[in-house]
């Protein structure tokens, strides 16, 4: 029971602090999961369309890096997001 | 009984065009970058100047690896492709995680250019290169340049 107490001592701006790093994390996190599920889609599709055209590769290719890139760029929003707003 | 089992599926050989994509976005960032750093050194200082000029080599080292791991994927076959792809994708958002989260508290860090420059830097590139890009059989990767004279 004094270890509880012990523990529940916190520092003032502690809990200030900890729920800035979950909510930092939890920002991080969800801005990565669209961009995942997007270019899984985006080559999903690549692959699909390099089976059925394998004479346009190339061109596909270069559709998909584009495509991954730019869906990337929804990731490093919120990653940009996380560390300014959490200062 | 159905036929010998066939091999894994591989990407039609041919030229990489992602690292082809890759080096112009590179080549590209070259005349991009005095004008970020300028703009972040007006508003910031040399702080802001010398993170501006990070997030630049951050961005466009991203897109190298990426290409870098695409077309060596693509060699071997279309579910390596999909796997490192996917797989890249977070690494490659670990190391940048990596690269600001060890930098962050330094003294010649602002974090403010130095994410405004990477977002900038990436969509920038990337809106200026589709322009450029081909979606022609003939030239799969970049529109062939004009010829002079």
């Amino acid at each position: 029971m004094e270890l509880l107490h012990v523990l529940a001592q916190q520092e003032p701006g502690e809990l200030a602090e900890g729920l800035t790093a979950v909510g930092r994390g939890i920002v991080y996190g969800a801005a990565a999961i669209g961009p995942g599920i997007g270019i899984g889609i985006v080559v999903g599709n690549a692959i699909t369309a390099m089976a059925r055209q394998p004479e346009a590769a190339g061109m596909v290719r270069t559709t998909m890096f584009l495509g991954i890139a730019f869906t990337e760029a929804l990731a490093l929003f919120g990653f940009v997001l996380s560390f300014i707003v959490a200062g | 009984m159905t036929g010998a089992p066939s091999a894994a599926p591989t990407v039609p050989a041919g030229p990489a065009p992602e690292t082809e994509v890759a080096r112009d976005l590179a080549r590209r960032a070259v005349p991009l970058a005095p004008v970020l750093v300028a703009a972040c050194a007006l508003g910031w200082g040399l702080e802001g100047a010398l993170s501006s000029a990070y997030a630049v080599v951050l961005v466009v080292a991203n897109f190298l690896v990426a290409a870098a791991l695409m077309a060596w994927a693509a060699r071997i076959s279309v579910a390596v492709l999909m796997g490192t792809v996917l797989a890249g994708y977070l690494l490659r958002l670990g190391a940048l995680t990596l690269a600001v989260v060890v930098v962050r508290d330094a003294g010649w860090v602002e974090l403010v250019p130095l994410g405004l420059t990477l977002v900038i830097t990436h969509l920038g590139l990337l809106v200026w290169e589709a322009r450029h890009v081909s979606l022609s059989l003939a030239f799969p990767g970049l529109s062939p340049r004009a010829q002079k004279g």
